[in-house]
């Protein structure tokens, strides 16, 4: 078995991956603190104070001035925002604003948003799961099969899940599935405290929406990366040797197409992240994102500011995971430039 | 046919084209022909279809086939003023960039940077959160997101064509910066340029309606495809036409855009990347 030069892990170039992570480490959380000004700013420096938005346009100075205190808002915007940093960092995500307004004094975000966070990893992680080897799949079936119709069906497909948005796929599932063919439910409300997983009629039509909406890039990088290994020499060797189309595939072919499609997979990874915020608001599932469509909606400016803040930092640990596997997977990129 | 309509050639072109076309027509024209009014109810809500409302009405009892000929303005008008606006920012830094040759060129990578440590969904989400939802916010957020990423590209595109001979006949014969960039260098980066302005107006498209969708953009009683999705998504098995019917058009208006923007990019003998419309990338 001669396994291509690529694909074998060199013994030396270790702490060239060393630097090479690190500096992404520091790029990602630099990117993460501007990121971090921008979440305050957008709530904060805009025209009006948070303290009247969350209260609403007819709210009485009195209200107003009462809930600027509760919220500390009569403290410099620096502060502030060092303040929360500070606290996030800490794990502590601070006070709901709409609570405080409704005069609670003690209303701390995290036990509020941990449940959602939890059914959203669901989701996602399911989504994720079946997303690899469906690109895979797919890729490889539309390069074996290159210019027939099974490649133009998958490549119009995956041109459509990529051009549509997903509440749109969504409604049209739910169209097909529930008011056509009364198979699935057309919502996946789950009851406060318990397990999606023990609810997988409910999670059907949420991760074929996902699914649909992810695959379309990861199809065409593995179709494309499949497609030009399977014109190479060793491949034809391979071929001519005798070995079966399937092993020629398997062994040969797609290992070496592989590569290139891991970047593609992650942004798709990351694709999820931003997904399921409409996804979820699109089949009432109790998760994350439809909190944070919830706290846009009433205003909730501190938890609009906290779930931003967590979605960022999974948005750019997936891509530093990402950095290092495709590092791991391309030698060339562990030489020094 | 020049060489420029060269992608009109190919099927997904040809294709692509009829079906923006359709929709356009159906956006610009559909308010003078539509049979009632787009706010006004005709009948009970839920009517399935009949003569005087071939698509059935709405859950206020309003004629769907009005609303849909009403609502494709906001859809297509939005995203296009919000592409524009970002191409108004995104071209002038790119080109000043690209031209002067400055140290913009790393801050420019990190603005980029940190557009891509989060959803752009969310940024607009957070805006929304502070400001209010409004025309002006989603035009605005819009444009703020696609903005870095144009003028990074505008960049690349002016950095190769500042040194070509052209270029340097016209400095030489003492032009101004301001009419070399424009009678010069523009007119030379504009093929790539227009490509990628096709891509960010289908994605301009997918997050404002997205937005709207959820009900966070425009208020009732405005018609608009994605807020008839939304707003009649709750009742889809009393009238499921109300949800399919701007379902439908929102897919082939953004199916029709990418396939004539792949046809394009494949006549120019560039890769097209898909991604670009998801994740402003790059």
């Amino acid at each position: 078995m001669i396994a291509p030069a690529e694909l074998r892990l060199p013994r030396r170039g270790v702490p060239h991956v060393l630097t090479f992570l690190g500096g992404r480490l520091l790029g990602g959380v630099a990117a993460l603190l501007a990121a971090s000004v921008l979440i305050f700013a957008g709530v904060e420096v805009l025209p009006g104070s948070p303290a009247s938005a969350v209260l609403g346009r007819n709210a009485s100075p009195a209200a107003v001035r009462i809930l600027t205190h509760r919220m500390r808002l009569d403290r410099p915007a620096y502060v502030r925002y060092s303040d929360w940093l500070a606290g996030f960092v800490h794990g502590s995500l601070g006070d709901s604003a709409v609570a405080l307004a409704q005069g609670t004094t003690h209303a701390p975000i995290w036990p509020l948003i941990s449940g959602s966070l939890k059914n959203s990893a669901i989701l996602a992680a399911i989504a994720a799961l079946l997303m690899i080897p469906f690109s895979l799949g797919l890729g490889a079936l539309a390069a074996v099969r290159a210019g027939r119709p099974t490649d133009h069906l998958i490549s119009l497909g995956s041109l459509a899940g990529v051009s549509v948005p997903e509440f749109v796929i969504g409604s049209l599932l739910v169209a097909l599935f529930f008011v056509g063919l009364h198979l699935l439910p057309p919502v996946a409300i789950v009851p406060p405290g318990a397990d999606p997983l023990s609810h997988p009629k409910q999670l059907v039509l949420p991760v074929l929406t996902l699914l649909f909406a992810s695959l379309a890039g990861g199809i065409r990088m593995v179709r494309a990366g499949t497609f030009e290994v399977l014109q190479m020499e060793y491949v034809q060797a391979a071929r001519l040797n005798g070995l079966s189309e399937r092993r020629v595939l398997l062994r040969y072919a797609l290992r070496n197409a592989l590569a290139p499609s891991v970047q593609v997979l992650a942004q798709n990874l990351q694709y999820l992240v931003g997904g399921v915020i409409v996804v979820e608001a699109v089949f009432a599932y109790p998760g994350i994102g439809s909190q944070l469509v919830n706290a846009v909606q009433v205003r909730d400016v501190t938890v609009v500011q906290s779930v931003a803040m967590l979605i960022a930092v999974v948005y750019v640990l997936i891509n530093l995971f990402a950095d290092l596997i495709v590092i791991l997977l391309v030698p060339k990129l562990r030489e020094p430039a | 046919m020049t060489h420029r309509l060269r992608f009109l050639r190919t099927t997904s072109g040809a294709a692509g084209c009829v079906i923006v076309l359709f929709v356009l027509l159906v956006a610009v024209l559909g308010p003078y022909v539509a049979p009632h009014a787009s706010t006004q109810p005709i009948g009970a809500p839920f009517s399935g279809p009949s003569g005087g409302a071939p698509l059935g009405t709405d859950f206020l009892g309003r004629d769907v086939l009005s609303r849909l000929l009403f609502g494709g303005r906001s859809v297509i008008g939005l995203a296009a003023a919000a592409t524009a606006l970002a191409y108004l920012v995104g071209l002038t830094i790119g080109l000043v960039a690209g031209y002067s040759r400055t140290i913009a060129d790393p801050l420019l990578m990190r603005t980029v940077d940190v557009m891509l440590a989060f959803p752009p969904l969310l940024f607009l989400l957070v805006l929304i959160a502070g400001a209010g939802s409004s025309v002006g916010v989603l035009v605005l957020g819009v444009a703020i997101i696609q903005a870095p990423s144009i003028s990074r590209i505008v960049r690349t595109a002016t950095l190769e064509v500042a040194v070509r001979g052209y270029v340097e006949a016209a400095v030489a014969r003492g032009e101004r910066a301001a009419a070399v960039i424009s009678r010069e260098v523009l007119p030379n980066i504009l093929a790539p340029v227009l490509v990628d302005a096709g891509l960010r107006f289908t994605y301009s498209i997918l997050i404002i309606a997205s937005v709207n969708f959820l009900g966070l953009g425009l208020q009732p009683p405005d018609s608009d495809w994605a807020r008839m999705i939304g707003e009649n998504r709750a009742y889809i098995s009393l009238n499921s036409l109300a949800v399919v019917a701007p379902a439908a058009m929102i897919a082939i208006l953004t199916i029709g855009v990418n396939l004539t923007g792949d046809a394009i990019a494949r006549s120019l003998g560039r890769s097209y990347v898909p991604r670009t419309i998801r994740s402003v990338s790059t």
